[in-house]
C-alpha cells in the first residue's frame, strides 16, 4: 500500500496540491479513495445553505455545552429571591430570571448538556437496535421476519408519549431513564425503515455476486447491506432528533424527566407555565432554545439527505 | 470428459396454483474446456439454467453434475472455488459503495488467498484495466469496465468454469466487441469452460463450439456451430431464429 501511494498523484494531477489530490479521478490507495469520496460528499453538503446553518448551529451547541462553565455569567443552581423573575435585558441577567431568581441565560446554556447527552444517547441506542431488526428480519425472511416484525408492531401500535411514560413510570423518573424510554419506542421506525430497504437490496445481482463467492449471511448482512442502509437511517435519525429533544422536553415538562432543579429545558418550560401570562420569558426563552435546536437537526438532516441518499447517487 | 452435465433438470417457482415451470426436462452436456451456448428469447429458462446451478433457484429435480461431483441442495464454498458466474447487468451486479479494490480483495480474502495486494493488480492488469482504477467507485466507470471487474471478481478465486449470463446485452455494440474478445483470450489464457446464455445468435456464434436451443423452457434443438453458420436447422423454431439473426446481416442483404 505505502509504496503505490509514493508514486505521488500530486504530480500527475493538472490541479495541484491538496485540493488536487483529493479531487482526482484516480486515487491511489483505499485512504486516499475514502478522502475523496468524504471530500466530494462534504463540496455537495457545502452547496446546500439551510443544511450549513443547520450544522452550524449544533456545532455552536456542542461548542457551548463543552465551554459551558466559561460562558455561563451565573451558576445555573444559585438562587437570588430578592431578584426573582426579572424580564429579559435586566442588569446582569441577558434573559431574565426565574421564579427562584435564578439566571435563565445560564440554565439555557447548562441545559445544552443535558439535550446533548439524550440526543446522543437516543442517536446511539435507538437506530442500532432499529437496524439489527430490521436487516436480520429483512434478510433473513420466513418465521425470522415475522416474529420480529410482530413485534415492531405492538410497539410501532402505542403512541411514542404515552408509551414513553409507561415505562418512566415503570422504571422511574430520572433522565437516565427518560432516554432508555425514548430509545424503546424509537426504534421501531427504524427497523421498519432498514427492513424495507433490505427488501430492495437482498435480490439484487451484487448481493447474489457475493453469495456466490461463498459468504454468509453474517457477512452479507453487515458489510453488504449495513452500508447501503445506514444512510438512509442517518438522515432518518437526524430528522426525528427534532421529535426525541421535543419528547425529551415534554417528559420533564410532565416531571417524568430531568428532576429539579437539573437545568433541562422541557422542565424549564414546565415551571414557566405558571407565569406564563405576566412573566412570559420564564416558559418562551427555553422554547426557544428547543426550537431552534430541533429546526438545526431537521436542516442537517435534509442537507445529509441529498449527500447520502443512495437513490440519487450515482 | 464432461466438466458440466444436466440431465432430467427441472425448476419452477411458486407451488400450487402459481407455480410457473421455469425449465422442464432439460439434459446436456459441457466438455472440459468447451464453450457451450444456451440460446433462445426472454424467459425461456435458459439464465434459470445458470442460476439453478449456482444456487440461486433452490426449486429444481433431476440431476446436475460438475465434474465428478453431483449437486445437492447446498453449494460449498469448494464449488464456488470452482464455478463462478458473470451477470447481464454490471450496472446491478456492482455493490454501488465498494470501490473496485474492496470487491476484489473482499472475494479474495473469501478463498483464503494470502497475497491479495498483488492479486488486486493481476485480476485487473488480467481484465485489461490499469492499477489506475483500482481505487475507483462504480459510478466512477462505464458500462464496459464495469463488467470488466464483474469479469474479475468471477475469476478471483481462480475457477475452471465461468457461467456467462448475457455478458453484453446491457453494453454498447462497440464495447460488446471487446468484451467479447476478452472473454475469448481470458479463455485461452486460462483453460475455463464456458457455459454461455444470451438471446443472441451472432454472440453464442462467435464464442461457443455447440449450442441448445431454447423455448418455452424446453431444449428443442442442439447445434454445432457449423450447423449455425451453414443455417442448418431442424426445428422450426430455430430456422426462425437464424433467419431473424441473419435479418441484421448487411451481407445477407447484398445476397439477395
Amino acid at each position: 500500500m505505502m509504496s503505490d501511494s509514493l508514486d505521488d498523484p500530486r504530480l500527475d494531477d493538472p490541479r495541484l496540491g491538496f485540493r488536487g489530490w483529493l479531487l482526482t479521478d484516480t486515487p491511489t490507495s483505499r485512504f486516499h479513495a475514502r478522502c475523496v469520496a468524504l471530500y466530494s460528499g462534504w463540496l455537495k453538503f457545502r452547496s446546500n445553505t439551510m443544511a450549513m446553518l443547520g450544522l452550524i448551529i449544533l456545532i455552536l451547541l456542542v461548542l457551548i455545552a463543552a465551554f459551558a462553565p466559561w460562558l455561563a455569567p451565573h451558576d445555573p443552581l444559585a438562587q437570588d429571591l430578592a431578584g426573582r423573575l426579572k424580564p429579559p435585558l435586566s442588569e446582569g441577567h441577558l434573559l431574565g430570571t426565574d421564579s427562584l431568581g435564578r439566571d435563565i441565560l445560564s440554565r439555557i446554556i447548562y441545559g445544552s448538556r443535558i439535550t446533548l447527552y439524550i440526543v446522543t444517547l437516543v442517536a446511539l441506542i435507538a437506530p442500532v437496535v432499529g437496524l439489527l431488526v430490521g436487516t436480520v428480519a429483512g434478510y433473513a425472511g420466513g418465521i425470522v421476519d415475522a416474529v420480529l416484525m410482530r413485534l415492531t408492531d405492538i410497539f410501532l401500535a402505542f403512541p411514542r408519549l404515552v408509551l414513553a411514560l409507561a415505562f418512566v413510570a415503570a422504571l422511574g423518573a430520572g433522565i437516565e431513564n427518560a432516554v432508555l424510554a425514548i430509545s424503546i419506542t424509537a426504534w421501531p421506525p427504524y427497523a421498519r425503515l432498514a427492513r424495507a430497504e433490505t427488501l430492495t437490496i437482498r435480490n439484487s445481482d451484487y448481493i447474489a455476486a457475493i453469495r456466490l463467492q461463498g459468504a454468509g449471511p453474517m457477512r452479507i448482512i453487515t458489510r453488504h447491506i449495513w452500508p447501503l442502509c445506514i444512510s438512509s437511517l442517518i438522515v432518518r435519525v437526524t430528522l426525528d432528533m427534532a421529535g426525541v429533544i421535543l419528547t425529551a422536553a415534554g417528559l420533564g415538562f410532565l416531571g417524568l424527566g430531568a428532576q429539579p432543579p437539573s437545568p433541562e429545558w422541557g422542565a424549564m418550560v414546565a415551571e414557566g407555565r405558571r407565569f406564563i401570562l405576566d412573566h412570559w420569558w420564564v416558559a418562551t426563552m427555553p422554547g426557544l432554545a428547543i426550537f431552534i435546536v430541533s429546526l438545526a437537526f431537521n436542516l442537517l438532516g435534509d442537507g445529509l439527505r441529498d449527500v447520502l441518499d443512495p437513490k440519487d447517487a450515482g | 470428459m464432461s466438466r458440466l452435465a444436466f440431465r432430467d433438470l427441472c425448476v419452477w417457482f411458486g407451488e400450487g396454483e402459481g407455480r410457473v415451470d421455469a425449465v422442464k426436462h432439460a439434459t446436456f452436456e459441457v466438455p472440459s474446456g468447451a464453450s457451450f451456448g444456451l440460446v433462445g428469447e426472454s424467459g425461456s429458462g435458459k439464465s434459470t439454467i445458470l442460476r439453478a446451478l449456482m444456487g440461486l433457484a433452490p426449486n429444481w429435480s433431476g440431476e446436475m453434475v460438475v465434474g465428478e461431483r453431483r449437486l445437492g441442495a447446498k453449494r460449498d464454498r469448494a464449488f464456488y472455488k470452482e464455478v463462478q458466474m458473470v451477470f447481464q447487468d454490471p450496472y446491478a451486479s456492482l455493490h454501488p459503495r465498494h470501490s473496485v479494490d474492496q470487491v476484489l480483495s473482499e472475494v479474495l480474502k473469501l478463498h483464503g488467498f494470502s497475497d491479495i495486494d498483488r492479486r488486486v493488480n493481476a485480476l485487473l492488469a488480467d481484465v485489461g484495466l490499469g492499477p489506475g482504477y483500482r481505487f475507483r467507485y462504480p459510478h466512477q466507470l462505464s458500462g464496459g469496465q464495469r463488467q470488466r471487474v464483474a469479469i474479475a471478481r468471477a475469476l478471483a478465486p481462480e475457477p475452471s468454469v465461468l457461467l456467462l449470463d448475457e455478458p453484453t446485452s446491457a453494453l454498447d455494440v462497440s464495447v460488446q466487441a471487446e468484451v467479447l474478445n476478452l472473454l475469448t483470450d481470458l479463455r485461452e489464457e486460462h483453460g475455463l469452460t464456458y457455459l454461455m446464455v444470451s438471446h443472441d445468435l451472432a454472440v453464442i456464434a462467435h464464442m461457443c463450439e455447440a449450442t441448445a436451443v431454447m423455448q418455452n423452457g424446453e431444449i428443442v434443438e442442439m447445434l454445432s456451430v457449423e450447423d449455425m453458420r451453414a443455417m442448418r436447422a431442424g426445428h422450426p423454431y430455430t430456422r426462425h431464429l437464424l433467419e431473424s439473426a441473419s435479418g441484421y446481416n448487411p451481407n445477407a442483404e447484398q445476397m439477395a
